[in-house]
């Protein structure tokens, strides 16, 4: 299982890669592993606020829709048009092609409760 | 994510193929009291390796009723919805055991085995009730035998499922069961399955499970034969418009009103649950089962999303997923009867935001036969 390095996980599976002040947001290489064969992403829409821990999208894999939540708050600056005809990619891509929003943080965010990539791969068991 | 996941509780019932399934690395997930495989390797993998070339599931969890004596025909006739009499020897029917009210206890298929023995094959989730249904209401002169512990099964499915089978013998016809052997291991095969594909689901004894299931995937190496998982086996058979006892059928929902009338016998002697359908077929049913399909880009139905008709609710989904060979979402629901005609355009409310549909003809997937 991938856990890159340079990311922040949370305990529900998300990621976020963190540029300044712009956060992108995608679930880790052992969720879509778990998930199997995505078949739809329901997005939050341009505009929107997020709240960290709370639902910000839907993931549906062939067997059942799963809710996606937000690793951080803020505002939802783009989303990932792409899914709408290649909703795969979040199982091909994970880290990449398969990101799902981007937030503007929240001024002064607290990234404390995120995990770096050692503790996020402890916590799945993974080498 | 997986919120809702809860640890697989140390109570689930396994089946004599458990070590296979665990040496395959499959999924586990519990389905009616049983820890079953999911999938192997992916859903949408395993449904294309059935409807291309050949799948093989364990379906060892579902139960096996035996049913013998002089009066055994007769009064097996006045248990469930379909007409024993037409069954000649080595003949199976699909057919349904009613509750009082008419609603839905189990479907099955029964088997004629001899002048007067019967080989029933029920839903895993209903062995229990289904037997204790039967022993509740059993006559002189009829034996009811719980077999389910010892024999194991697994349907073998598919356009080269015949290929697989080839070396046992000549194979029976569809919907016909006979006795074959396999290595050491006798098992009876019949030709049924729940998949819109040729196939065939063989029973044999339990200790010879693991033999007969590497066998079967040595025989089908050749044919493309793939193991799969309950998954696989929901998208297929929806997509066959198969219905599924639990979801689609229920003890409050008849076999008229589910679309699964030829397959009760309304003038027949008598049997459990007739009074209501009589009743139904002369007064007119209030809803139906139908078949709904959903643009493409749209999200996949899951059961109990509501169906509407510009304000009305009228209804709600019993099945749904995404077709894999459509590559659109599919469902069944219950509809009130003005709606249920095929080309009705309904809305289909996903998460608080309706989204177009159609009621289909069913079956959503038909395979080709040809010749």
């Amino acid at each position: 299982m991938l856990v890159p390095e340079d990311l922040k996980y949370a305990e529900t599976h998300e990621w976020v890669r963190i540029d300044k002040t712009i956060g992108t947001v995608g679930i880790t290489d052992h969720a879509q592993a778990e998930l199997t064969d995505i078949v739809y992403v329901e997005l939050p829409k341009v505009g929107a606020k997020v709240t960290a821990k709370q639902q910000a999208a839907v993931v549906e894999s062939v067997k059942a829709a799963s809710d996606i939540y937000a690793p951080v708050s803020g505002e939802v600056t783009e989303v990932n048009g792409q899914l709408e005809n290649s909703p795969a990619l979040v199982n091909t891509a994970p880290y990449a092609e398969g990101w799902l929003f981007k937030v503007k943080l929240e001024e002064g965010a607290d990234l404390s409760e995120l995990k770096d990539a050692a503790a996020y791969r402890a916590q799945i068991g993974a080498e | 994510m997986f919120a809702a996941m809860a640890p697989t509780p140390s109570e689930l019932q396994r089946t004599p193929l458990y070590g296979e399934h665990l040496r395959l690395r499959a999924k586990l997930i519990a389905f009616g009291g049983w820890e079953m495989p999911v999938y192997y390797t992916s859903i949408l993998e395993e449904h294309q390796a059935v409807r291309q070339h050949a799948g093989i599931f364990d379906i060892s969890h579902m139960g096996e009723v035996e049913i013998s004596g002089p009066k055994a025909p007769e009064w097996l006739n006045s248990m469930l919805t379909n007409n024993l009499d037409r069954l000649s020897i080595g003949e199976g029917q699909y057919t349904l055991m009613l509750n009082d009210h008419g609603g839905v206890i189990d479907d099955l298929i029964v088997y004629r085995r001899s002048e007067t023995g019967y080989f029933l094959v029920v839903n895993a989730a209903k062995i229990v009730e289904d037997v204790a249904w039967l022993q509740d209401h059993q006559v002189e002169g009829v034996s009811v035998s719980d077999q389910s512990q010892l024999f194991a099964a697994v349907a073998v499915q598919g356009p080269n499922a015949a290929k697989v089978f080839q070396t046992l013998g000549e194979l029976p016809t569809r919907n016909h069961i006979g006795k074959f052997k396999l290595g050491s291991a006798p098992m009876l095969v019949a030709r049924t399955g729940y998949t819109g594909e040729d196939g065939f689901e063989a029973f044999f004894p339990a200790e010879t499970a693991a033999e007969v299931w590497c066998a079967f995937l040595e025989l089908g190496q050749a044919e493309g034969l793939a193991p799969c998982g309950l998954g696989a086996r929901d998208t297929l058979r929806l997509e066959a418009c198969y219905p599924l006892n639990g979801s689609d059928l229920s003890a409050d929902t008849t076999p008229l009103e589910a679309g699964l009338g030829i397959f009760v016998d309304l003038k027949k002697t008598s049997f459990i649950g007739q009074e209501t359908l009589l009743r139904q077929a002369e007064t007119g049913l209030t809803r139906r089962l139908v078949a709904v399909k959903l643009p493409p880009k749209s999200p996949p139905p899951r059961p109990h999303y509501p169906i509407s008709v510009e304000t009305e609710v009228i209804g709600e989904l019993t099945s749904g997923t995404q077709s894999p060979t459509l590559g659109v979402g599919i469902g069944l629901g219950y509809v009130k009867i003005p709606f249920a005609k095929p080309g009705q355009a309904i809305e289909i409310d996903v998460r608080g935001r309706k989204f177009p549909a159609t009621v289909e003809k069913k079956p959503l997937y038909k395979r080709n036969v040809s010749a």
